[in-house]
Order: structure tokens, then sequence, then C-alpha cells
């Protein structure tokens, strides 16, 4: 767990990530402010589409040239936002690794795995090629390929899905990155090579003092995994807290209907629970709260006022009018399942 | 003509004894050390029964075969060797007028819903095209054929002229599935269908499954790292280990009694939902075998926690044990832990 003597090393304030036309903007990333201490795994889930991908690829600038990135992101104390293209660059793999979502969209068909990890160590490095071959060997060891040297020569659909995944994630940590960014690193993987992943991140992080953003729809790997968890719906932070406190005690409608989405514990072939409605529009959310339309306890103020993420204990913050009356509509319905 | 009679239910499915190698082009070097072609076995002899209207789900570690295993049975691969029985006949090697009658009731669905969807194309678009291509109606009955695909996997009135990218990742899964639907298939191979999505969108689209086969007697293949999703839709479950099937049974005896070791680690993988229950000790250790070198006596002897001398020798066949069917010598002894 985080101890308080770690210092923050990521600060996002106010992040705000848009598409579209300035006059009807397309809102992907709403105000959302967040820190990341050094050796911390922070978590982030939601909806798909709520967000999340954007708002790591905004804090590495790589949502342009279409994307247009506001507010701060503060990285050491300097603001990424303020950095052009070419200071970027030499943050960007080095200091701050990302392992992207799709494997196949980021790993070049037409190269050999062992020669796209090699490149990478090229310019991250300053390994000579026999040395980078055998650090590109080690490195696949490491994510658990077998017989990595007779793979080098393979390309990105010789390897299965997982396969692709795992190079990815070698290539991010080839560099000892200081703010590892990952994108649901593990969907494509089986629970034990997962657990291996995972492990593998989380002693890089304990050991080396790596922070870590964490993106999965897996709420077992947040518990496993994560130190603090954030949880986004419509492009905004509804809820942030301890594993603890969001998992085993979470506030947010969103949030409490997401968790109960979880299968567990209902006959088998049944109908599972699954939030009603559809998300919202990016480009036409209400003035208030994302949730509204969809929320079973919002109300008359819900839909015109913005509620600002709010204290409910040390550490939980939520953002939410009426509380009180979504732990008891909940409440009441576990009691009744 | 089995229709009305009550003799036991046939398989839909028979898959005997498949096996796919991919065989790796010779590097220059190897042929310099003269060493032999490389050759990945990425099945070796799959026996495996579906039956009609049944979920059968496949789980097993990343890079096993599930996929190559789910593209043979689609067509997609021509295997090795071994046969594959659809009602019956071998639908190996099929060419012309029967092939496209085979690929028309086996549909595949892929996991990535964005890459699978044309983005110039409506949805009412991609569903006349695919159903004019088959001749599966004509004229006017072609557009009434859209809108009762569209109410069967519910999607909202006027979807049916939008775009891919205005719908959110569940919807345009849900595109996927009108799409495969539309070819009116008997079987459906879901290769990774929701591992994509959050889990209420999850919960959405495993409900539409559940009642489309409830409602049309859908044969489903449903292939999935999410052990808790399998258990729930899955009538019976297959562990696959390096390109075999290592044990296979009803769905709530494999989950409650794995009796093969490596079903038991996989099992014990499945990460908890409760933070406090944080594993220690990793699930799996020792080295992962090679598909490129399939060890000798039980492929899963180099890992298995119960390995004896025998294993190292003489490979275990898959017989019965318990409610289902386990490839291990010690089945009977090995306690579930
Ligand atoms: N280049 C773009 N132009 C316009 N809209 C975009 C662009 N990229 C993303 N979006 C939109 O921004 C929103 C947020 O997308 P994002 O990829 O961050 O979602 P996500 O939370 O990562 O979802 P998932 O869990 O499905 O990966 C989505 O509605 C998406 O359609
Ligand atoms: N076209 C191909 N050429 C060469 N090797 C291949 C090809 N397709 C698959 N393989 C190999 O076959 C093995 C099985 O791959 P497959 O994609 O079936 O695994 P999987 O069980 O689906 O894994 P995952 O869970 O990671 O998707 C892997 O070692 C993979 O590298
Ligand atoms: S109660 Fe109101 S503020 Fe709270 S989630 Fe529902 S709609 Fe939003
Ligand atoms: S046959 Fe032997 S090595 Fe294989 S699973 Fe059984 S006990 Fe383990
Ligand atoms: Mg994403
Ligand atoms: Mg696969």
């Amino acid at each position: 767990m985080s101890e308080p003597r770690q210092h923050t090393v990521l600060e996002l304030r106010y992040l705000r990530t848009e598409f579209g036309s300035r006059e009807r903007p397309l809102i992907a990333v709403d105000d959302v402010s967040f820190s990341v201490k050094a050796g911390e795994i922070l978590g982030l889930v939601g909806e798909s589409g709520s967000g999340k991908s954007i708002t790591l690829r905004s804090i590495l600038g790589i949502v342009r040239p279409r994307g247009r990135v506001g507010g701060e992101i503060l990285w050491k104390g300097r603001d990424l936002a303020a950095l052009d293209e070419a200071a970027l660059r030499k943050v960007r793999g080095r200091e701050i690794a990302m392992i992207f979502q799709e494997p196949m969209s980021s790993l070049n068909p037409l190269l050999t795995v062992g020669l796209q990890i090699s490149e990478n160590l090229a310019t991250h490095t300053d390994l000579d090629a026999r040395a980078r071959k055998t650090k590109a060997v080690e490195l696949l060891e490491m994510v658990g390929i077998p017989a990595a040297r007779n793979r080098l020569g393979d390309y990105p659909h010789e390897f299965s899905g997982g396969m692709r995944q795992r190079v990815m994630i070698a290539i991010a940590l080839a560099s000892n990155p200081q703010l590892l960014l990952a994108d649901e690193p593990t969907t494509a993987l089986d629970v034990t090579i997962q657990d291996q992943i995972l492990r593998l991140i989380q002693s890089l992080s304990r050991d080396l003092g790596m922070a870590v953003i964490l993106v999965t729809h897996d709420m077992g790997v947040v518990a496993q995994t994560c130190d603090r968890v954030a949880v986004m719906y419509g492009g905004r932070l509804c809820e942030l807290g301890t594993t603890t406190q969001v998992i085993g005690d979470a506030r947010h409608p969103y949030a409490l209907g997401l968790l109960r989405s979880i299968p567990r514990d209902v006959a088998p072939r049944t109908p599972l629970y699954s939030i009603p409605g559809a998300p919202p529009s990016l480009s036409a959310l209400p003035p208030g709260c994302a949730f509204t339309a969809r929320c079973p306890v919002a109300g008359l103020e819900c839909g015109d006022v913005r509620p600002p993420l709010a204290a409910v204990g040390q550490h939980h913050q939520v953002a939410c009018h009426r509380r009180a009356e979504a732990l008891a509509h909940f409440r009441q319905h576990e009691a009744a399942s | 003509m089995n229709m009305l009679t009550m003799e036991p239910a046939k398989p839909l499915l028979s898959i005997r004894d498949l096996t796919m190698r991919f065989e790796k082009p010779r590097s220059l070097s190897d042929a310099i050390a003269r060493r032999p072609r490389q050759v990945v076995s990425a099945l070796n002899g799959v026996d495996l029964d579906v039956m009609a209207a049944e979920t059968l789900g496949i789980v097993g570690e990343s890079g096993c075969g599930k996929s190559t295993l789910a593209r043979c049975i689609a067509g997609l691969h021509q295997p090795s060797g071994g046969d594959i029985l659809f009602e019956g006949e071998s639908v190996v090697g099929l060419k012309g007028p029967k092939r496209r009658a085979y690929n028309k009731r086996v549909q595949m669905m892929f996991q990535d819903p964005y890459t699978s969807l044309n983005p110039r194309m409506t949805v009412r678009d991609t569903l006349r095209e695919a159903i004019s291509v088959h001749r599966m109606r004509e004229g006017a009955a072609i557009e009434r054929r859209i809108d009762e695909l569209l109410d069967l996997v519910r999607l909202p009135e006027g979807a049916a002229d939008k775009y891919p990218h205005e719908f959110s990742g569940g919807q345009r899964q849900r595109i996927g599935i009108a799409r495969a639907l539309s070819l009116e298939p008997i079987c459906l191979v879901a290769d990774e269908l929701v591992s994509a999505l959050d889990v209420s969108v999850q919960a959405q689209v495993v409900n539409l499954l559940l009642e489309l086969q409830d409602n049309l007697g859908l044969t489903v293949l449903f292939v999935a790292h999410d052990l808790r999703l399998v258990r729930h839709v899955s009538h019976r479950v297959a562990v696959i280990y390096l390109g075999a099937i290592v044990e296979v049974g009803p769905s709530e005896a494999l989950f409650s009694r794995p009796r093969h070791p490596y079903s038991q680690a996989l099992l014990a993988a499945a990460p908890s939902l409760d933070p406090a229950d944080r594993k220690r000790a990793p699930a799996l250790s020792g080295e992962l075998p090679s598909p490129l070198d399939i060890p000798p006596g039980c492929p899963f002897h180099v890992r298995c926690p119960h390995a004896a001398e025998r294993c190292r020798i003489e490979k275990p066949a898959l017989r019965p044990v318990g409610a289902g069917m386990a490839a291990c010598h010690f089945a009977e002894t090995i306690s579930a832990v």
C-alpha cells in the first residue's frame, strides 16, 4: 500500500480532451483531476467509451492531431501539456511508457517481433545489436513467451492474441519507465499468465518505485493489484478511493451498478444484472450529472447541477448529489436478491 | 430424421484427433547449421464432441490453441490432420457450394467489433450485404429481415441508418451478432466475444446470447478467459493445454471439482474480488513449455506438482473421470485443493 512519505510523480489538474469542432465539441475527458505517487498502482475503470484510453493518451500527448488537450499534466512538476512534440518525445517511451489496448494495431505486421523489440531498444537504450538481441530474448522470457529465442523471427500474425499483448508489455518495460500507462494489458491473457504479468508489474512498482495507471474491466484484477481506484463515466471521474473503499463500499450509483453486473452467486444461465439504458452521447451531455438519464435515484437537481467530487471518508471521494438515496437503493436490492 | 425419436442426443460437431501444425520457413542460419525446419504444433490431437443447442466453454493458457481450434471449426484453417464432422459428415477440405453452405451455418464472431465492421457502411448496408450475398431473402423481404434482426439483438429504433462509430462497444458487438445471425447459422463460434467490454455491457451481450440460444436453439462455442463468465454461460467446459484437451465435463462439476492438475491451477489463479484476499504464491511455477517442442509423456509434467516417473514417459489418455473426462494418470487420487 502507498506510504505517506512517497511523493506524487504525476498530477492531472482539470484535464479536458475534446474532439470535433470548437462550437460543438465532443468532450471525451472532462475536467479530470487525480494524482499518482511513485510506487503506486492506480486502477482506472469505467464504461466502454468513458474516456479511459483518451485520458492515458492525453498524458503522453498522443491524441493529436485532432484532439485538443487542456488543463495541466504535471509530471514531476513539469507541465507536459505545455511541451512541444520534440520535448514530449524525450519523455515518451523512456520516462513514461504505454501499453496500448489493441496490440495488433500497435505492432507492425510486416516486421518480425524480434526486430520490433530491437528497434525499440535502439531508440531508448545504448545497447549494441548483439546486446539488444540478448535483451529481447530476456524480455520475452520475462513475460512468459516459451522458447523465446526461437520466436524472435516470428511475425505478429504468427503469435496468439495473448502473445502479442505480451510483446507490447515487453516493449513498454524495456526502458525501465518511471510511469507505466497500462491500457487493459491483460485482457487477452489467461488467468495464470495474467497473474504472472501482474506480479511482474507489482514488483517493478514496489521495488523500483514505478508508478502505474492500470486500465481494466476486470474487478478481480483491480482487487488483486491496485492501491487505489478511479471510476469514470461519460468522461468524468465519479468515484475515487482506495481499492477496499471502491470495491467493498462504492457510493456512486454508476459504480454500484457496475459492481452489481459481475456474475457472482447467480444461478447458471440466468439473466445477469446490467445497468439499464445506453451510454450518453459525449456531444450532448447534460449540464449536470452525466449519469442522470440512467440513474435509478436521480433527482430534480441532477440534470442541471454538476455534482463535484466530495469527500465521503479519508481518501474516498464521490461525485453525486444523492449519496444517501443511492446507498439505500442498492442496499434494498441486495437484500431482495 | 432424428427429430422426434428419443435416442440420445447426437453431437452436432465431432472433432476427431485434430492436429494443426504451422511450419516455419527455414531461416538462413538454420539452413547453414543444418537444423530442421521448425514446426509450431498448435493442436495435437483434439477430440471433442459438441452437442446441438449446448454452450461449450473453451478455456486454457494463452497460446494453447483455442483460436486455432475455433478457426479450424469455422473453416478458416485447413487442419494438418484429423477430422471435423458436422452432423456426421466430414467438412475438412469441403469446396464450392458445400463449403459455402457450411460456412453459412457455422458463423465465427470475433473479439474486435471495431475492425470487423466496415466504417463506411451503415448497419442497414452491412446487413443487406450479408443477406443478399448469401441470398437469404429477396426484394422487400430483405428490409423486413433487417428490422427483425435489429429487434432480435435489441438495437434501438433508428440504429439501422447509423454508422459503426456512432455506437458504443456493446452495441457494435450486437451489430456483429446481428450480422452473424442474418445467415441463420445453427452454430456460433465466439472467440473472446466480450473480453473488451465493461462488465455491465458484457452482461448485456451474455444475456442476449442466452436468450437467442433458448429461442433459436443455437449451438455456441464460447472461448474466453473470464472464468466467472464461462461458468455462467456454459453447459459444458473444455480445458485445453498445449493443443490438447486435458479435461472436459459439465460446467458446475468442473468448476466445483476440477480433476486435472492444470484445471486446478487455472481455477486457483482466478483473481478474487476481495482485496483482502491477495494471493502470496504464484498459481503455477516451472518452465513454460513451447508448442515448438512438446514435452514427452504428459505435456504438463514439467509444471505439475503431482508429476511422477510415469508422467515423464507415458502420455495420459483422455478418459472418463467423475462426471466428465480428464487426461491424467492420477486424476482419481489427486484431490482438488
Ligand atoms: N479520434 C477521435 N475522434 C472522435 N472521438 C473519439 C476519438 N477517439 C475517441 N473518441 C471518443 O472518445 C470517447 C472515449 O474513448 P476512449 O477510447 O477513451 O474510451 P475507453 O474508456 O477507453 O473505452 P473502452 O473501455 O471501450 O476502451 C469514446 O466515445 C470515443 O468514441
Ligand atoms: N498463422 C500462424 N502461423 C504460425 N503460428 C501460428 C499461427 N497461428 C497461431 N500460431 C501459433 O499457434 C499457437 C496457438 O495459437 P492460438 O492463437 O490458437 O492460441 P490461443 O489459445 O487462442 O491463445 P490466446 O489466448 O493468447 O488468444 C501459438 O503458439 C501461436 O503462435
Ligand atoms: S443521484 Fe444524481 S448526481 Fe448522483 S449519480 Fe444519480 S444522477 Fe448523478
Ligand atoms: S499425468 Fe502426471 S504430470 Fe500429467 S497432470 Fe497427471 S499427475 Fe500431472
Ligand atoms: Mg479504451
Ligand atoms: Mg486466441
